[in-house]
């Protein structure tokens, strides 16, 4: 298995992501994704200077991808991404359909980001063959879904033709708005929102009146509060057929997090004893088990089978 | 411009029709629809029953199955289309690519509709579908401003219905897993956001505490008004802020914008609520029913009347009704 680094969800001022790219170099991923996926507005590169990094980038032994916006809302953005697509050096992840559409009519092979609503292996076949070789699932999704979906990829023929890879580590990305959740926080309008997200390099925790994390505000972007992180579910991942891992920008520890999944991968494929990694208590895995994404199940719960009924489904005979 | 409007129940359904819309919509009881709460819904004879009424009075009946195929369960989403068009609806409201693959290749004359849960916000995504599945009409998500909106209909390729009244959603449609993070169930994967299910409210020496699946949403303190705990319009914290940290309990109502959708070339405005009772439907229906033939017959002297407005905001969540993102000035 190989292993990526997504886009960086966050607003990080324009020598951060420099010093933050030119770091990622040196690791272990395989892949790097770059591009503003979240807002239109934050401009720190502007799509010349994300387009002129993935250049400069493609000359490491690393696979540079650039990755588009999720929610395209006005002519402008379509604009930006018509001229990411014609004048991608690299390939393009599309996080919307309209960036689907842009690269059907180009010819040219794609990535289908975790934003584009793949649920079935229909819908894969169909966007496999308009030249998706490559997909992200949606994070809601449980391995039991992925397992059924590659498995039904296999009866159809096609799942030699593309990649499968799991976003597996980082905030997981929740919702997109036409809001901005971080200048609400601060009060001011969306429209004079003096890009304040760049105030908050990792977002702002929305705790419940008990002090119970559950959301991070990344200005339009409503992302998990806990880390998502499937490091004990590798081996799980290798079994099903997945080929890329998927670890999320965090501002802090990302050269060590690779490191630790590159060494977990490295471990089990040569069958040396899995390396004990001490959990977090913000981590949670619970959509990889088909529960309530907030939850965390320890490797020991995994092991003795105590992971509660996957209650989906179940909850809705009428 | 049509009306078209919810329906969650054959009375519901014949309240809709007997109240002016033009067109309703409704689900199956399976979670392949986007409102799928118990209690609600309609089986196989049901949708008959509601056919041959709509068909009786001139209305059109469109089916919604516009939540996402998994893979255990792909059966019920083709069983669901085959319903639609063995019984002709007037239009198949559908968000899942794999479903609409599946609905045009056997049955290309199906008339295809792509629900809000598709999550198109632009021409160029409109145009995906249109090419693919031959859509006639799209939904257009509730994150659009006015001008947005006039945007995609300048260039879209197919005719678009918004969303004209009721619950708000603040997130994409169709990009919203913020449900499932909590409870497992989420809009695309169930059909149900916040399910009940999860529910639990209890009094408490702080004050009326609504829970998602344990959660605290919110905390009511005496005399004030507690709304259905949908996640997002909980009051959280965020540093030493306690507020609607999302959003607050507002609903949408935009009948003073029909000249304007109108002007754009809108072909449909959408009325949410398929949970809503046949009271709740015949109220809402009748009054914007009225403001639209009020706008045809006079389109210059178009002014929103007090008389409708006062029925729309006593039964609207929160009683507050906005224009939703629809006035925004910005991007």
């Amino acid at each position: 298995m190989k292993l990526s680094l997504g886009p960086n969800l966050f607003f990080w001022p324009k020598q951060a992501l420099y010093d933050f790219y030119d770091e990622m170099k040196q690791t272990a991923v395989d892949t790097i994704y770059l591009g503003e996926t979240v807002c239109s507005k934050r401009r720190e590169l502007n799509t010349s200077e994300w387009l002129e990094l993935a250049t400069e980038l493609s000359s490491s032994d690393k696979e540079i991808v650039l990755s588009s916006l999720a929610l395209l809302m006005a002519d402008s953005e379509l604009n930006s991404l018509k001229k990411l697509c014609d004048n991608a050096p690299v390939k393009i992840e599309a996080n919307d359909m309209s960036a689907v559409q842009f690269l059907t009519e180009r010819n040219v092979p794609f990535v289908c980001g975790p934003s584009i609503n793949i649920y079935n292996a229909r819908t894969l076949r169909l966007l496999n063959q308009q030249g998706a070789m490559r997909w992200v699932m949606p994070v809601e999704l449980s391995s039991t879904c992925l397992r059924s979906i590659l498995s039904e990829a296999q009866e159809l023929g096609f799942l030699e033709k593309i990649e499968t890879e799991v976003f597996s580590y980082g905030h997981l990305p929740l919702a997109y708005s036409a809001r901005c959740f971080t200048a609400r926080y601060l009060d001011l309008p969306k429209d004079k929102c003096e890009f304040s997200c760049i105030q908050f390099p990792e977002g702002l925790t929305v705790n419940s009146q008990e002090q119970q994390a559950l959301f991070n505000l990344n200005g339009t972007q409503t992302q998990s509060a806990s880390i998502y992180n499937l490091i004990h579910q590798l081996p799980d991942m290798a079994d099903m057929g997945v080929d890329i891992v998927r670890i999320s920008p965090r501002k802090q520890g990302t050269a060590d997090v690779i490191q630790q999944f590159g060494d977990a991968i490295h471990r089990f494929e040569n069958d040396l004893p899995e390396s004990l990694i001490p959990t977090q208590d913000q981590d949670c895995n619970g959509y990889w088990f088909g529960q309530p994404g907030m939850n965390y199940l320890s490797p020991e719960q995994i092991a003795s089978g105590d992971i509660g009924t996957n209650i989906r489904f179940a909850t809705h005979a009428d | 411009m049509e009306l078209v409007c919810p329906a969650g129940s054959l009375p519901a359904f014949k309240k809709a029709v007997d109240s002016g819309a033009s067109a309703v919509y409704l689900g199956l009881k399976d979670e392949t629809n986007a409102r799928h709460f118990s209690g609600l819904n309609f089986k196989e004879d049901g949708v008959q029953s509601a056919l041959n009424y709509a068909k009786s009075k001139g209305v059109k009946l469109f089916i919604a199955v516009n939540t996402y195929a998994q893979p255990s369960g792909f059966h019920k989403w083709q069983h669901a289309v085959d319903l639609a068009a063995d019984i002709q609806a007037d239009a198949l409201i559908c968000a899942d690519m794999g479903v609409l693959d599946y609905a045009s290749q056997r049955y290309p004359d199906l008339n295809l509709h792509l629900s809000v849960q598709g999550s198109s916000t632009n021409h160029a995504s409109l145009a995906f579908y249109k090419n693919n599945f031959n859509i006639k009409r799209a939904v257009l998500p509730r994150v659009l401003s006015l001008k947005q909106v006039a945007q995609v209909a300048e260039k879209s390729p197919v005719e678009l219905e918004v969303f004209a009244f009721g619950s708000l959603c603040i997130m994409a449609e169709g990009r919203c897993y913020l449900s499932s993070y909590m409870t497992d169930q989420s809009p695309n994967t169930c059909g149900a956001c916040s399910p009940a299910q999860f529910v639990r409210w209890q009094e408490t020496e702080q004050g009326l505490e609504s829970r998602l699946n344990d959660v605290l949403i919110d905390r009511y303190q005496e005399g004030e008004k507690a709304g259905y705990p949908t996640l997002c319009k909980g009051r959280f914290q965020v540093n030493d802020r306690t507020y609607h940290a999302l959003e607050e309990p507002t609903s949408l109502n935009t009948i003073g914008l029909i000249p304007d959708l109108h002007r754009i070339g809108i072909k449909a405005v959408k009325i949410e609520g398929r949970q809503r009772s046949p009271a709740y439907i015949e109220q809402v229906v009748s009054v914007w029913r009225k403001a639209l033939d009020s706008y045809q017959r006079h389109p210059e002297e178009f002014k929103v009347k007090p008389q409708w407005l006062k029925p729309l905001e006593k039964v609207s969540e929160g009683s507050q009704t906005t224009l939703g993102a629809y006035t925004r000035a910005w991007q």
